[in-house]
């Protein structure tokens, strides 16, 4: 797999030898398990595990579900509810498979915004953050198909609304959600597509994961200081990492359990806390409820998606310049969609050559505005679409898009970064000095 | 570790859509229910009360159709108990055998479901106490329901025990159907209590449903109040059964889950310090 040096496999037994000449899945094992990790990774790197168990605890409590569940517009709801009485621990599955999905947004959200704190996404972990972005995306498809299998009014109506976005592209919209929903509205045909899309793309998210995963294996993993491990001996890769297992196993358990007592206490006693009570109320094509809003993990999408409407100049502007082709609604997607792929063209996007946010002086601020921002529109989402609220959707949202394609590509060049340590063995070192020379002075702050 | 506690936290508090209604219902009265918070567990006593409440007046219109009759055994009863209940209140079911006509019905068993009731268009009052919200905000932050919980079953017991009242004077002449109801958020307001907007001037809506409870409505056999609003809050709770039977056990499901997981917190937090220790080597003073 190439990437820092180190030891690699060597069978020992026998039986080792025997399996490992024919299928080398002990070496792979070994590499996986053993592999360089840079020493100074602080608490932010914990998501990964995270994300990893979130994966596979909705798939496994999905595949439990899905054995109860009946995907047909007169059974679902009913099945659900049979799930919640009937099904022995089918409560506890339920609830725990819908606040995974939360725990798994909140797990994605803290990585994403870690890579973009730390640079992960720059050269040469250009692949594996486009890769973690298109998991993202399945994620986001997955989720909200996933919300609209209980058939409640939410589900319906958000169903109604999401696909409706497609609708708005100019042309072929109609057809595109036609053929997205199966048919001319939200019906039992679009519940038995997204039932069976629900089920499929939780394995394309997996095989992605390994690509992820084989990717930043190959790269090494980024750290705090976003100073690379050296490479040039076995040695000094030694002094700049430490093996996977235990050190980082250990570590990324811990935080794991940690963050598994307040889910476990979320599902066990405010179960609902993060749905919504019209879900509880069977899908009814004629009673649109009075606020539709999409779950928390959406909002801040949802609302540059609405930040955007006809009375915007930017959008008569475009209204004007396309002939009435990207009208509001064309141009709310557009939005929505575009606030994603800014993310995802980082790489390209952010032009200094200092990887870590920890050196950039300025950088710090315009990022730490970014996640108040983010968390300002999540809020403006969950808001009726009205004054203040549009306006404040408006400017968080041009913030939004202001970070990635102006403050980023002209801060690389403007600003003056701090001096960086010349290796990572030296930065760990500052902030723990060897245990030989004991209490040694250099250490100005903990590690986080 | 601050961060990853913020950040949960955070999105927790910011993820619930609170939901700010056009006009509004009035401040809900925050009762303290037995199976309210971590510890909370229902009221056996409280909930046959309810179901006595229920039988009494609500199931003139109102279902459950996924509250299977068993499940009362819950409430304390025996099966005998639940299978003379049947009898006495009268439950049918539609009879699928063999032998059956198109319309037969039959007693029903205890592992019947209530039956159906959708006559007078009165909706299925099964999920009630999770289909509604009583607590939002403040200012759409959820933090409200994080303390208070979801407020189904005050909506509830607000809405029969002090929702009833005369309706407000903008509504003096206006020609409404139903009665007025100080919590009901989805029913219809006349045009003299808008503004300019279209937006409601007043708390509440009008309500197809005749005021049900006016207090000593039922006769209970334990001799507890039947003031209307004991009432009211006893068929809340009640409701609050027939939506989420299980609560007990799952309370006490995550309450085991939070004590193991703690104690293995707390062993990988020391295994980690250990292990770091070697490399780490002492903090500097």
């Amino acid at each position: 797999m190439g990437g820092i040096p180190h030891d690699s496999y060597e069978p020992k037994s026998n039986a080792e030898k025997w399996v490992e000449s024919r299928l080398p899945i002990l070496g792979l094992l070994h590499s996986t398990l053993t592999i360089p990790t840079p020493k100074n990774l602080n608490w932010m790197w914990i998501w990964g595990i995270v994300l990893t168990f979130c994966l596979a605890l909705q798939i496994i409590t999905g595949i439990v579900l899905v054995m109860h569940y009946t995907p047909d517009t007169s059974m679902a709801f009913a099945s659900i509810e049979h799930i919640m009485r009937d099904v022995n621990g089918g409560h506890i599955l339920r609830y725990v498979h819908m606040n995974g999905a939360s725990l798994f947004f909140v797990a994605v959200y803290a990585h994403i915004f870690r890579g973009l704190y730390y640079g992960s996404y720059k050269a040469p972990r250009e692949i594996t953050w486009i890769i973690g972005m298109l998991i993202y995306l399945l994620m986001m498809a997955t989720a909200f198909m996933g919300y609209v299998l209980p058939w409640g009014q939410m589900s319906f109506w958000g169903a109604t609304v999401i696909t409706g976005l497609f609708g708005a592209v100019p042309g072929i919209g109609e057809s595109l959600q036609t053929w997205l929903l199966g048919g001319p509205a939200v019906g039992n045909y679009t519940l038995t597509r997204f039932f069976s899309l629900h089920y499929l793309l939780p394995f394309v998210i997996a095989g992605l994961v390994i690509v992820h995963i084989w990717a930043f294996h190959t790269t090494g993993n980024n750290n705090p200081t976003g100073v690379e491990v050296r490479r040039t001996s076995k040695k000094e890769a030694e002094a700049d990492t430490l093996p996977f297992w235990p050190y980082f196993v250990i570590k990324d358990l811990f935080a794991l359990v940690l963050i598994l007592v307040i889910f476990a206490a979320i599902v066990g006693f405010m179960p609902n806390y993060l749905g919504h009570p019209d879900n509880y109320i069977e899908a009814n094509p004629l009673a649109t409820p009075a606020h539709i809003v999409p779950e928390w993990y959406f909002l801040p999408f949802y609302a540059i998606l609405r930040a955007f409407t006809a009375d915007v100049w930017i959008v008569q502007f475009a209204s004007f310049i396309t002939g009435g082709i990207i009208d509001a609604k064309f141009f709310g997607v557009l939005a929505m969609f575009g606030s994603i792929a800014v993310m995802a063209l980082t790489p390209w996007l952010d032009t200094s050559n200092v990887r870590s946010g920890r050196f950039r002086p300025q950088f710090k601020w315009w990022f730490a505005l970014l996640v108040v921002d983010f968390f300002v529109l999540m809020w403006c989402g969950a808001m009726p679409a009205e004054e203040p609220f549009a306006t404040i959707s408006l400017i968080a949202s041009a913030y939004w898009f202001g970070y990635f394609l102006i403050i980023l590509p002209i801060l690389g060049v403007m600003e003056k970064p701090l001096p960086q340590p010349a290796t990572i063995e030296e930065d760990f070192n500052a902030h723990y000095p060897p245990k030989d020379d004991g209490g040694a002075s250099g250490a100005m702050e903990p590690a986080e | 570790m601050k961060k990853l506690l913020l950040s949960l936290g955070l999105s927790t508090c910011l993820g619930t859509a609170a939901l700010a209604a056009g006009g509004g219902g009035a401040h809900l009265e925050d009762y303290s229910f037995s199976f309210e918070g971590p510890f909370g567990s229902y009221d056996k006593m409280q909930l046959q009360r309810g179901l006595q409440v229920y039988t009494e007046i609500c199931a003139s219109c109102h279902g459950l159709q996924y509250v299977p009759l068993r499940a009362l055994e819950d409430l304390g009863y025996t099966d005998a108990q639940v299978r003379a209940y049947i009898a006495d209140v009268g439950i049918f079911v539609p009879d699928d055998g063999l032998e059956a006509q198109p319309g037969d019905e039959r007693l029903a068993i205890p592992s019947d479901k209530f039956p159906v009731n959708d006559g007078a268009g009165a909706p299925d009052l099964s999920l009630m106490a999770k289909a509604r919200a009583g607590f939002h905000g403040p200012m759409g932050t959820g933090i409200n329901q994080f303390l208070k919980g979801m407020g189904g079953p005050e909506y509830i017991a607000n809405l029969l025990g002090h929702g009833y009242i005369d309706p407000p004077e903008c509504a003096a002449d206006a020609d409404m159907d139903g009665q007025y109801n100080l919590y009901f958020t989805a029913g219809g307001i006349p045009d003299s209590c808008k503004d300019e907007d279209g937006h409601s001037t007043i708390e509440g809506s009008w309500i197809a449903m005749g005021q049900p409870l006016y207090g000593d409505d039922v006769e209970y056999a334990d001799g507890s109040s039947t003031e209307l609003e004991e009432v009211s809050k006893d068929v809340a709770a009640f409701l609050m059964w027939t939506a989420e039977p299980h609560m007990d056990s799952r309370k006490q499901s995550g309450l085991l889950s939070v004590l193991f997981l703690g104690l293995l917190t707390v062993l990988l937090y020391l295994t980690n310090k250990k292990i770091w220790a070697r490399v780490k080597g002492k903090k500097p003073e």
